[in-house]
C-alpha cells in the first residue's frame, strides 16, 4: 500500500485507516479517498470486464465521466446498487464492492472468449445475427446475451432508505464549484442576489484545488492556494447556499432544473441511522450560470483499452489531490500541453516519466519546465500499441509521417506500468443543449462551444471552451458582470501567470502499421464499440451520426459517452471527407448522471403512492368485514363476507336479500355538483340528450351526457332543489372529468349563461335503501314524513331530519326495487348509516357492496358508463333513443347522432345474451362470434357484463354487437380456450320489464 | 417544466395547469345547419404547428380558469397569455 501511496496531501488524511472489500479481497484506503484512489493505492487496476469482449479494464478517470470501474456495491444488502462509478464513491468503513459483467471473477472470464471471436463481432452483429432463426431468439440467444452481457444486479427486496424531494427558488444557480463557479458565486453572492452554488465533488476547488506549479500563478500565489482563500472567503457569504455532493441531473424549460443530493451515500451503513438518502432538488432560477467544466479526451490507439491505461489529468489528481501515483513507471501520450502538468508533477516528486507528443515541439513554458527537469519527450510520436494483459507493462511507439496519416521509421519498445494519455479537452455543453441551446464548432480546438441566444442562462469556464487560467478568470468575470449587469468586482484587476498552449494538433484516429482491420482502438469503452466499427457502418450506408451511434452502440452505454462522441464524430467526418462542424451532434438527454429510482420518487411510496378516499362510512364496512375494491381513488365495499363465504356466494346472498327484503349501499361516492343560477335549466338542456325545462321543483331526472362526437360520456340522476338550483350526480369515476368538462363550455362557449358549478362530492355521505320493505325502514327513520306513492312519488325529492340534522331523501332507483337514496352532511354520514341498519334490522337489512351492484342493475338492462359503454357507444347504439330529445334544437353532441358513421346500422348495439346453459357464466370481454366456418373467423362483438342471477335463477349477460338490434333470438357463439359457449341474443332487460316492483 | 402566466394567479408551475389544444376553435351556433363534412371540420380537424401555435390552456390545480396562450412548439417559448374573449394578439 506505501508502494503507491507516495505523496502526502490535505485532501486525505492518513492517520484514518479505512477498510473495505473488493471482489471479496480485504483492502485499506484513507479517510478521503474514493473507491477507485483507495484501489489503486493498492495497486489494483483491473476492476472490470467490457462489455462485449469481456476485455480486462482498468480505472481510467477521476469523475462521473468513468467508463470501465463500474461496481456492484454493497451486494447481498437491501441497500446493494449496480453500475455505482467506483470514482465517484466515497470511501467509508466496511464497504463492499464488486466488479461487474464477469464471471466466475474478473481474473478468470469465461465471457472473455468472445475477445478471441472478437474478428467475428462486428458492428451490428447483434443486429444481423440474432434475427433468425425466429424461435432462436426467445430460447437461446436473448438468454445468452443477458447472461454474458448483464451490467450489475437489480436488488431484489424493497428499497428500505428514504427520499426526499425539495422545491426552491434562487436568483441566481451556479452549476460546478470549479474556479469559475466559484467566482460567479461570490460576484452574484455579493451583489445582493439569492444564489445557490452546487458541486457534485464532496468540496468545491475543482481541478485548481491540487494546483501547485510555478507556470499557473493567481495574484502571486499557487492557483491551488489561491482558490483555498476564495473558497474561505465564500463560506462567509449569506445568501450563498453550497450544496456539495449535489450534481444537477436535468436542466428544462423555463430555468427549471433538477439536482440530486447524496446525503449518506458517504457514510458507513451502520452509520446512516435511517436518515434521508438523497434529495431531489427542484429547482426554479432566475438565471443560470453554467460552469461544468471539461472532460479529458482519451487518445484512439491500438489496444488503448488495457488496465493502466488513464487520462493524464486523473493522473495527476490521484497524485496531487489523493497522494497516490497510478504506476512507479508513468508514460504520458499526448497531444497537447496540459499533459506536461502531469508530468511535471511526477517528475518533482522523484516518480519517473517519459512523454510521447504528436505534435513536432511546443515552446510554452511548461513544456520547457519538464524539459530542465530532465523528463525525456518522444516528439512527433504515437503509440501502436500496448501489451499486457491484466496491466500495462509495456508500449510501443512510432514516428509519425509528415502529414500524421501513417507511420515511419523502427518501432521503439517502452516499459511502463502506467500509461496516461490526454487528447486534449471536451467542453461540458450537456446542460447548454439539455436547456435547448446550440453548439458552434470551434476548428482549431476541434470541440463543440455553447451559442449562446437565450437570455436566462451563461456558461463560463471550460465548459465555455475558456482553457487557459487567465482566459477562464477574465472571461468569467467579464461575462457575469454583464450577466448581473455588475459595474465592478473583486476580480477586475486579478494578475494570472499561465503558460500558453501555443501548438495545438489533433488527430482522432491514431496511425498505425498494423491493417485497420486488425487494430483494436477503442471508442466508447464501456460498450466495447472501436474505430472499425464506426468505419463499417459508414461503409455500410449509415451516414447520420443518430444512426451510426445506434448501429454500433457508440455513446449508449451508462456515460452517455461522455468520453466517446467527440471521437465517434471525428472519425465521421475524416472517413467521409467532411467538416466536422457540419455534422452535428447526438442529442444530450437528462439525466446528465444516472438517478435512483429513489430520488425519483421521493415519498410518494406505500401509502403516499397515491391519495386514497374514503367515505364518512368507511369504518362501519371494515367493521362489517367488507373486502374492497377500487373505483378510481376511492375505496368502495365490493362484497360483505360472512364467515368464510366468497365473492360468488356473498354477492347472491346480498343480491337475493335486496329484491326479497332490503339491501343498503354507500353510495357517497358518486359524484355530486352543485349547479345554480338563472340559466340552469338551460345549461342542463344544453348539456344532457333530453329536455330539463319542464322539470318540476323537487323531481329527479335521469340524464345522459355525450361528447361532441355523440358518444355516451357519462350519466346521473338530476334534482331539481329549486327554481334556479339542481343538484346533478356523476358516475364515480367520471366526476372531477364531468365538471372540469361544464366549467370548459360554461367559460369558453356559453360566457353567456348565469350559471356557478361547486362540486360537493366531499360535502354529503349517501345511503341507498332498497328492496320492497325500504319504504318501511324509511318511516321508521322519518316517522312524520308521509311515503306513500301519491305524496312522496319514485323521481321525486324531499327534505327531511334526523335528529334535527337536515336530510335530503330522493326516491330513485338504480336496482329497479323500490328505492330511496338519503344524503345527509358527510360528517353524520356514519351516524346515518348506523341508523338505517338499527331500523332496518327488523327487516334484516343486508349491507351490498358494488358487485351486487352491478348485478342488480344488469337484471334490470341498466349500463354503467365506462363498463357497458368504451367511448364508441352513442345511445342509439344502447338502444336508449327515448332518452334523445327530438325536439331540443342542439345539445352537445346531437350533429353528431347522424353522421354517416353514427348512423351505420351495423354499429355494435347493445343487447342481452343468454346462455344455453343457465348453469354457463360467461366471462366478461370475451369475444362473440356467429360463424365458425369462414376463416378468419369474424368476431362480431363482445360480452360487456356477465353475471349468475339468483333472483332470475340463471346465467345473465349484456354484450355489444353489430347489428345486435336486429338479432333477437338469433344463435351465437362465445368462443372460449377449450369450449364454445352457444348462446341467444335477448332483450337487455331481464328483470321487471313493466317496472312493477319500484312502486312495490 | 414550463412557467406559465395565468392571467388571474400570476406565474406558476406548468404541473399546475392543462392544455385544452388548439385555441379559436368556435362552437357552430347551428351544428343542424352543417353539412357532415362541414361538422367533421369542427370537430375532428386540429393544426399541430411546428412554430407559433394558439392554445387553450386551463389552470386546472388553481383558479380552474381557461385562457388562451400563444407558444412556439418549436423552442416553447410562450409569447403571450390573454383571457378568454380577448382578441389574440399579433405575434
Ligand atoms: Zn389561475
Amino acid at each position: 500500500m506505501k508502494k503507491y501511496r507516495v505523496n502526502k496531501t490535505k485532501h486525505v488524511d492518513q492517520t484514518k485507516t479505512v477498510s473495505f472489500d473488493f471482489d471479496g479481497k480485504s483492502y485499506h484506503g484513507f479517510e478521503g479517498d474514493t473507491l477507485a484512489s483507495a484501489l489503486l493505492s493498492n495497486g489494483v487496476h483491473l476492476v472490470g470486464r467490457s462489455f462485449k469482449y469481456h476485455r480486462p479494464r482498468g480505472i481510467m478517470s477521476c469523475g462521473s465521466e468513468e467508463p470501465n470501474a463500474i461496481c456492484q456495491i454493497n451486494e447481498d444488502t437491501d441497500l446493494t446498487e449496480p453500475n455505482v462509478r467506483a470514482t465517484e464513491i466515497e470511501l467509508y468503513e466496511g464497504l463492499k464492492a464488486s466488479s461487474q459483467n464477469c464471471w466466475p471473477s474478473v481474473n478468470f472470464d469465461i465471457g472473455g472468449i468472445n475477445n478471441f471471436i472478437s474478428p467475428f463481432i462486428p458492428a451490428g452483429f447483434y443486429y444481423k445475427t440474432f434475427m433468425w432463426p425466429k424461435n432462436f431468439w426467445k430460447k437461446i440467444y436473448e438468454p445468452l446475451i443477458r447472461w454474458s452481457a448483464g451490467l450489475g444486479k437489480s436488488p431484489t427486496k424493497p428499497d428500505p432508505e428514504l427520499y426526499d424531494h425539495k422545491h426552491v427558488h434562487c436568483d441566481i444557480l451556479i452549476i460546478g464549484g470549479g474556479i469559475s463557479g466559484i467566482i460567479a458565486s461570490k460576484i452574484a453572492a455579493k451583489n445582493n442576489l439569492k444564489t445557490i452554488l452546487i458541486e457534485d465533488k464532496n468540496i468545491l476547488g475543482g481541478s485548481t484545488i491540487f494546483q501547485k506549479n510555478e507556470n499557473y500563478k493567481i495574484n502571486d500565489k499557487y492557483s491551488g492556494e489561491w482558490i483555498d482563500a476564495e473558497i474561505a472567503e465564500l463560506k462567509k457569504l449569506d445568501n450563498l447556499t453550497i450544496k456539495t455532493r449535489t450534481s444537477l441531473a436535468a436542466y428544462h424549460s423555463y430555468n427549471y432544473l433538477l439536482a440530486k443530493e447524496n446525503i449518506s451515500d458517504h457514510l458507513p451503513l451502520d452509520k446512516r441511522n435511517g436518515s434521508i438518502r438523497q434529495r431531489l432538488w427542484k429547482i426554479r432560477a432566475d438565471k443560470v450560470i453554467v460552469a461544468t467544466g471539461a472532460i479529458e479526451r482519451p487518445l484512439v490507439f491500438n489496444n488503448n483499452d488495457r488496465p493502466g491505461i488513464m487520462l493524464s489529468n486523473s493522473v495527476k489528481k490521484y497524485l496531487d489531490f489523493y497522494g497516490v501515483s497510478c504506476g512507479l513507471n508513468n508514460v504520458i501520450f499526448t497531444n497537447n500541453d496540459s499533459a506536461y502538468e502531469t508530468a511535471v508533477s511526477l517528475k518533482e516528486k522523484g516518480i519517473s516519466v517519459e512523454m510521447i507528443d504528436i505534435r513536432k515541439k511546443s515552446n510554452s513554458k511548461i513544456v520547457k519546465n519538464a524539459e530542465q527537469l530532465g523528463i525525456k519527450i518522444y516528439w512527433n510520436s504515437t503509440v501502436v500499441n500496448t501489451f499486457g494483459h491484466k496491466k500495462i507493462n509495456s508500449i510501443e511507439i512510432m514516428n509519425l509521417s509528415e502529414d500524421g496519416s501513417n507511420v515511419v521509421g523502427n518501432k521503439i519498445r517502452i516499459n511502463c506500468d502506467c500509461l496516461a494519455i490526454s487528447g486534449g479537452w471536451t467542453p461540458m455543453v450537456h446542460m447548454h443543449t439539455q436547456s435547448g441551446g446550440k453548439l458552434d464548432f470551434r476548428e482549431i480546438d476541434q470541440t463543440f462551444i455553447p451559442n449562446e441566444i437565450e437570455k436566462n442562462h451563461i456558461n463560463v469556464g471550460s465548459c465555455n471552451g475558456d482553457f487557459e487560467l487567465e482566459e477562464i478568470i477574465n472571461n468569467t468575470n467579464k461575462k457575469v458582470k454583464n450577466f448581473l449587469k455588475v459595474s465592478k468586482t473583486e476580480f477586475d484587476n486579478t494578475s494570472v501567470l499561465n503558460s500558453k498552449e501555443l501548438d495545438k494538433k489533433n488527430i482522432w484516429l491514431l496511425p498505425n502499421y498494423i491493417s485497420e482491420g486488425k487494430c483494436k482502438s477503442f471508442i466508447d469503452f464501456q460498450n466495447d464499440s472501436t474505430a472499425k466499427d464506426i468505419k463499417l457502418a459508414l461503409r455500410e450506408g449509415f451516414k447520420s451520426i443518430e444512426h451510426v451511434k445506434r448501429y454500433t452502440t457508440t455513446g449508449m452505454a451508462t456515460d452517455q459517452g461522455k468520453l466517446s462522441n467527440m471521437h465517434a464524430l471525428g472519425i465521421i467526418a475524416d472517413t467521409a471527407g467532411v467538416k466536422m462542424g457540419t455534422l452535428g451532434t447526438t442529442t444530450f438527454r437528462p439525466p446528465f448522471t444516472p438517478l435512483t429510482f429513489g430520488s425519483i420518487v421521493g415519498r410518494s411510496v406505500d401509502n403516499f403512492f397515491d391519495i386514497t378516499r374514503k367515505t364518512s362510512i368507511h369504518e362501519c364496512h371494515t367493521q362489517n368485514n367488507a373486502k374492497f375494491e377500487n373505483v378510481g381513488q376511492w375505496k368502495r365495499p365490493w362484497y360483505y363476507p360472512i364467515n368464510d363465504e366468497g365473492l360468488h356466494d356473498a354477492v347472491q346472498r346480498e343480491s337475493k336479500a335486496a329484491r326479497d327484503s332490503a339491501g343498503i349501499l354507500d353510495a357517497s361516492t358518486l359524484g355530486k355538483i352543485d349547479i345554480q343560477g338563472t340559466d340552469a335549466s338551460e345549461f342542463l338542456n344544453r348539456v344532457y340528450t333530453n329536455a330539463w325545462s319542464k322539470l318540476g321543483i323537487g323531481k329527479c331526472r335521469y340524464g345522459l351526457m355525450l361528447n361532441e362526437d355523440g358518444m355516451v360520456y357519462d350519466d346521473g340522476v338530476t334534482t331539481r332543489l329549486g327554481e334556479n338550483h339542481y343538484l346533478m350526480t356523476t358516475t364515480t369515476g367520471g366526476a372531477a372529468n364531468v365538471l372540469s368538462k361544464l366549467e370548459d363550455y360554461l367559460q369558453t362557449e356559453w360566457p353567456e349563461l348565469d350559471v356557478y358549478l361547486t362540486s360537493v362530492t366531499d360535502h354529503y355521505s349517501t345511503a341507498s335503501i332498497c328492496g320492497p320493505n325500504s319504504k318501511k325502514i324509511l318511516k321508521k327513520l322519518f316517522p312524520d314524513k308521509d311515503f306513500s306513492d301519491d305524496a312522496f312519488p319514485h323521481m321525486s325529492y324531499q327534505n327531511g331530519k334526523i335528529d334535527e340534522i337536515n336530510c335530503r331523501i330522493m326516491r330513485i332507483s338504480f336496482t329497479g326495487e323500490l328505492s330511496y337514496e338519503i344524503n345527509i352532511e358527510s360528517k353524520y354520514g356514519k351516524s346515518l348509516w348506523e341508523k338505517c341498519i338499527e331500523a332496518g334490522k327488523e327487516f334484516k337489512i343486508t349491507p351490498y357492496g358494488t358487485e351486487t351492484m352491478h348485478l342488480l342493475r344488469a337484471e334490470k338492462g341498466f349500463i354503467i358508463v365506462g363498463q357497458d359503454t368504451d367511448g364508441t357507444m352513442t345511445p342509439i347504439d344502447l338502444q336508449m333513443d327515448w332518452i334523445v330529445s327530438k325536439k331540443k334544437y342542439d345539445f352537445i353532441g346531437k350533429r353528431s347522432l347522424y353522421r354517416s358513421d353514427t348512423i351505420r346500422d351495423d354499429r355494435k348495439q347493445l343487447v342481452g345474451l343468454l346462455t344455453d346453459d343457465p348453469y354457463e357464466i360467461l366471462e366478461e370481454g370475451a369475444q362473440i362470434v356467429s360463424d365458425m366456418s369462414k376463416k378468419p373467423i369474424e368476431m362480431i362483438g363482445h360480452v360487456t357484463s356477465s353475471y349468475f342471477s339468483p333472483n332470475l335463477n340463471k346465467s345473465i349477460a349484456l354484450a355489444v354487437v353489430k347489428s345486435g338490434k336486429k338479432m333477437k333470438g338469433q344463435k351465437l357463439i362465445v368462443p372460449m380456450e377449450n369450449k364454445n359457449i352457444n348462446v341467444t341474443v335477448s332483450d337487455s332487460v331481464f328483470l321487471d320489464k313493466e317496472n312493477k316492483r319500484i312502486n312495490a | 417544466m414550463f412557467l406559465i402566466n395565468c392571467p388571474y394567479c400570476g406565474e406558476r408551475d406548468q404541473s399546475e395547469f392543462t392544455c385544452g389544444g388548439e385555441a379559436h376553435i368556435v362552437r357552430p351556433k347551428q351544428p343542424t345547419e352543417l353539412s357532415d363534412d362541414q361538422w367533421a371540420e369542427y370537430l375532428f380537424m386540429r393544426k399541430n404547428i411546428k412554430g407559433v401555435q394558439f392554445e387553450r390552456w386551463n389552470h386546472a390545480h388553481g383558479c380552474r380558469k381557461w385562457f388562451n396562450m400563444v407558444r412556439d412548439t418549436s423552442n416553447d417559448k410562450i409569447h403571450a397569455v390573454y383571457k378568454m374573449g380577448e382578441k389574440p394578439p399579433v405575434v
